[in-house]
């Protein structure tokens, strides 16, 4: 039995049987990362400086209580004493003082961390390739990207190199490279989980979320992370129910939305069809289907694009070389702020910070951020009417399944495309999950898009969960 | 051509909260330096901002005194700029939708009230502060998150003098409120002052020039003098003024130029994402309300009234919040309204200038300082020596009024006998202006009882030295 192949569900059910120790979980893993990391390079730090965890099961059946199941965690995410970078040059030998909440949350739920997990710097891309501990690789073909931003966390728990991992998603970053990777992704509803700690790309639209091998599993690790904040303004006091309990909710008469613009020209033949069989099933399973429009999700990217790097370029500001990260001494203060900023900062970091400079600048400020705020509004008002109607929207994921390593690394529009699908969630604070629904000819995973109205995660577990127990997808295991 | 003199006040002012504005560290001042920080205010990667609420009581305490609109709504902006005193390279403050608009504040104007307009208040939060040594430049966090709030001034100010009055004005109401100590040397209170000058009956502002770096109310006044001047003489000479940001400079009473409008930063404010909207209610306002307590003006009013004291008095007791405190704590145990005021307003006073302190670092507790006044009243001690010998000793602390008389044997001599002999000596040893007063020049005997009271150290009782003089001269 190889147990870095198995979900966190099962390991804690052999664990609570007595069948295994926790000690084998935690070595399997190690082992794994050992044997494969050099071809994957998921991780921009491993932790290696602690011992496995000695300390067996208690038992108890709190649903809290991780009982020292492997975590990944990825590198933007603030962890005392171990380097948080966000794969950048520029926070080069930071070591937070500090734990994020959701890392505080891990360590009360007796969660081991494995070390952190690489990323497209500052969370800015949708490949994985801008990091600068350079690329990840898919494990299921090498020479592809594992999607990004969270592409390390996707690509650690699809390599087994870790049994969960914690990803962020501002654009798609979750769910992008857990379709591309084969894995279940997990962005919650904006206010879900605390955004304490980790590090801002854009505090709008920013959200921790899950990535792991099964539904199961997401639901799981979100019973850790989920709720409420006294060092989060924008976190919600919303209730946290068991979101294992509403795994088994059924699907019977539930009303699934799929919105005509979701199936456009530049979605990949394949995964269409994929997505198509999917929902197909899903009626099979007694859910209805009904199409619905979204006529304004063409400006979404559009609108992202002005939005995301505005509040990014501010965000980025406080990395001048002051207190913490890289600094280049220079004659004067301004001079150290352009030299340290220019070589701590990669390409796609730069274009980004003078995008979102320019949409915030006076003159500029009303054409640009001020209408895409506008518009932003707009979209999250048309879910709401969809919402009114249907239980759930069912979309692809991502236009195509994981590209070449370089395909589009060039071209930064064809890159922003990839996200075409998942920025909508984002803009409008709604909760979505990626579900392996498929492969492609070439043998590439293709995911599913499961989205619900805010706060709606319980519908999304019970959507995911029904088609799951009824497919093999997430069954398969890339050979590495 | 005459000019009319335009200026308007940017004043920042620092808020008495015992903790930070977005976190819970401590605000005190003259700490260690980064003692008072956390991850939040040193605007640590991944850190976030949550609203302390005690901030929005004491500033909604200022604005209501200010008489301005509360909004119902409130919320927060980015301001971005980059400075090393600055961590998070943006400070978070208001933009459009700021605490409060539309308010005024009354000052004397050539005995008339004057209305000067307040166009907002406004919260964000203060910076660190920068400490530079001849090798290197340190920063200390520790004032990052302090609150803050921004009074702006219409422009409705003509003359320095007014800025200056404007500014006493408004410091001591805030410190009546206890809302800010509005102590210009720690900080607590910074005024940025705007100037420009138009033809007289001219409804149309000139360009403007901003002054900073002013240290205090006379540095205001004297900036705005200076830059008045210069103004009207550029004016003058056909010249155009240009807008621009200008600095004082103390030691040489100038000011110069920091940087034009073009130079001017773009702060590129844009909503703080990591802040709701916050709605002030109607509950808040009122709580507010009923905790604003009697003001200056009020209670100077009051003083004159209930312990007949004239305004002049009532104006100088109720200069300062700790001072009127102190006032009617004496009042409580000795109920002598005009001899504590005499006492307070004047020795007590000039005593404490003398050692650079003030009422809310006295000492001397109100109970000493009655002893003392009773001491002199019951005639156990002249007046004089009080003020020179006694006050000096209890205002520095631990002594009692009476023991230093013991000890310093200047206890006041009412014997006759006693004062008799240094009379007679003085009569002896001063023939000509006993003479004088023999003549006629009845003003004389002044300089006699100032000799007596010499010969006596200062302990003989004035009163009876008269008394036997004019007896012993008149025989």
């Amino acid at each position: 039995m190889k147990l870095y192949e198995l979900s966190a569900a099962r390991l804690i059910s052999l664990l609570e049987a007595g069948e295994i120790k926790v000690s084998e979980i935690q070595e399997s893993v190690q082992k794994r990362i050992d044997e494969v990391e050099n071809r994957v390079h998921a991780y921009a730090t491993l932790d290696r400086n602690k011992e496995t965890d000695p300390s067996e099961s208690a038992g108890g059946e709190s649903v809290l209580d991780l009982k020292g199941i492997p975590v990944a965690v990825k590198d933007n995410i603030c962890t005392k004493g171990v380097p948080t970078t966000c794969s950048s040059r520029i926070l080069e030998g930071f070591n937070p003082p500090y734990d994020a909440a959701v890392i505080s949350r891990l360590k009360k739920a007796n969660a081991f961390l494995l070390g952190k997990t690489n990323m497209d710097e500052f969370a800015f891309g949708s490949s994985c390739e801008t990091s600068c501990y350079g690329p990840t690789h898919n494990p299921w073909d090498l020479s592809r990207i594992p999607g990004g931003s969270s592409g390390g966390s996707a690509a650690a728990v699809a390599s087994g190199e870790a049994i969960l991992a914690l990803g962020s998603d501002t654009g798609g970053s979750i769910r992008q490279p857990a379709a591309m990777c084969g894995v279940v992704g997990l962005k919650p509803t904006y206010g879900r989980v605390s955004r304490y700690g980790l590090i801002a790309f854009a505090s709008s639209l920013d959200q921790i979320g899950t990535i792991t091998k099964t539904v199961e599993d997401s639901a799981l690790l979100m019973n850790v992370i989920a709720g409420g904040d006294e060092k989060d303004s924008t976190c919600s006091n919303e209730d946290i129910p068991d979101f294992t309990k509403s795994l088994e909710g059924g699907i019977k008469d539930l009303i699934i939305g799929v919105p005509d613009e979701y199936f456009v020209e530049g979605l990949d033949k394949e995964v269409e069809e994929a997505v198509n069989e999917a929902i197909k099933l899903l009626s099979g399973l007694g859910a209805r289907v009904e199409r619905v429009s979204l006529p304004h999700t063409k400006y979404a990217v559009s609108t992202y694009y002005l939005i995301a790097p505005a509040e990014a370029s501010s965000n980025l500001a406080r990395f001048d070389g002051v207190q913490y990260g890289l600094r280049r001494e220079a004659e004067d203060i301004t001079d150290m702020y352009k030299i340290t900023r220019a070589s701590g900062f990669g390409e796609e970091v730069i274009r980004r910070i003078i995008l979102g400079t320019y949409s915030l600048s006076s003159g500029y400020y009303e054409d640009y951020y001020l209408k895409a705020q506008k518009v932003r509004a707009v979209i999250a008002g048309e879910f709401k009417e969809a919402f009114k109607k249907v239980d759930c929207l069912i979309t692809p994921t991502s236009p195509t399944t994981a590209f070449k390593i370089g395909e589009k690394i060039e071209d930064p529009l064809k890159m922003y495309l990839s996200d075409v699908f998942t920025i909508p969630a984002n803009l409008a604070g709604l909760p979505a999950m990626s579900v392996p629904c498929g492969f492609c000819g070439n043998s590439l995973p293709i995911g599913m898009q499961i989205l619900a109205k805010p706060f709606g995660e319980e519908t999304i577990f019970k959507t995911a969960y029904a088609y799951q127990e009824n497919s093999q997808w997430h069954k398969r295991k890339p050979s590495l | 051509m005459k000019y009319k003199t335009v200026i308007g006040l940017e004043v920042h002012v620092q808020l008495l909260s015992k903790t930070k504005i977005f976190c819970s560290c401590g605000t005190a001042f003259g700490k260690e330096p980064n003692s008072q920080t956390c991850p939040s205010c040193l605007g640590l990667p991944g850190s976030l901002p949550v609203f302390n609420i005690e901030v929005l009581a004491l500033s909604l305490k200022a604005a209501l005194v200010l008489h301005c609109r509360i909004q119902r709504v409130m919320r927060f902006d980015r301001k971005n700029y980059f400075y090393p005193d600055l961590p998070k390279a943006y400070q978070i403050s208001q933009y459009d939708m700021p605490l409060a608009q539309g308010g005024w504040l009354e000052i004397m104007d050539d005995g008339r009230l004057k209305r000067i307009g307040i166009t907002r208040v406004h919260l964000e939060e203060d910076a660190g502060k920068l400490i530079h040594t001849a090798a290197e430049s340190l920063v200390d966090f520790n004032r990052c998150g302090t609150p803050l709030i921004e009074i702006v001034s219409e422009p409705d100010i003509n003359s320095p003098d007014e800025a200056y009055r404007y500014l006493t004005k408004l410091k001591s109401i805030l410190t009546y409120l206890e809302v800010s100590d509005c102590n210009m040397q720690e900080g607590s209170l910074r005024c940025d002052a705007n100037i420009s000058l138009c033809p007289a009956g001219s409804a149309e502002l000139g360009a403007k020039a901003e002054v900073k770096n002013l240290n205090s109310f006379k540095a205001v006044r004297d900036a705005l003098k200076y830059e008045a001047g210069r103004q009207k003489r550029l004016l003058e000479e056909g010249e155009r003024i240009t807008q621009e940001t200008r600095l004082w400079e103390e030691n040489k009473k100038v000011t110069l130029s920091m940087r034009s409008k073009e130079e001017a930063h773009d702060y590129r404010y844009f909503p703080e994402p990591d802040l709701p909207i916050f709605e002030i209610n109607e509950e808040d306002i009122e709580k507010a309300k009923c905790s604003l307590p009697e003001l200056a003006d009020e209670r100077k009013s009051r003083f004159v009234e209930q312990y007949s004291l004239s305004d002049y008095d009532a104006g100088i007791l109720t200069s300062a919040k700790p001072l009127a405190d102190y006032y009617e704590k004496c009042l409580v145990i000795f109920a002598e309204p005009k001899e504590v005021a005499n006492w307070l307003a004047g020795p007590v006073m000039a005593e404490l200038n003398a050692r650079n302190e003030n009422f809310s670092s006295i000492k001397l507790k109100p109970e000493e300082l009655v002893e003392m006044i009773k001491l002199v009243r019951g005639g156990k001690i002249n007046s004089k020596a009080a003020k020179e010998v006694v006050l000096p000793e209890i205002i520095e602390g631990g002594k009692k009024a009476a023991d230093i008389l013991k000890e310093k044997n200047i206890s006041q001599v009412s014997d006759e006998e006693e004062i008799g002999k240094i009379v007679d000596e003085v009569i002896r040893r001063n023939e000509k202006s006993v003479n004088d007063f023999k003549e006629g020049k009845k003003n004389a005997i002044m300089y006699l009882v100032g000799q007596v009271m010499k010969g006596s150290k200062g302990c003989a009782n004035p009163k009876k030295v008269k008394e036997i003089l004019e007896e012993r001269l008149n025989k």
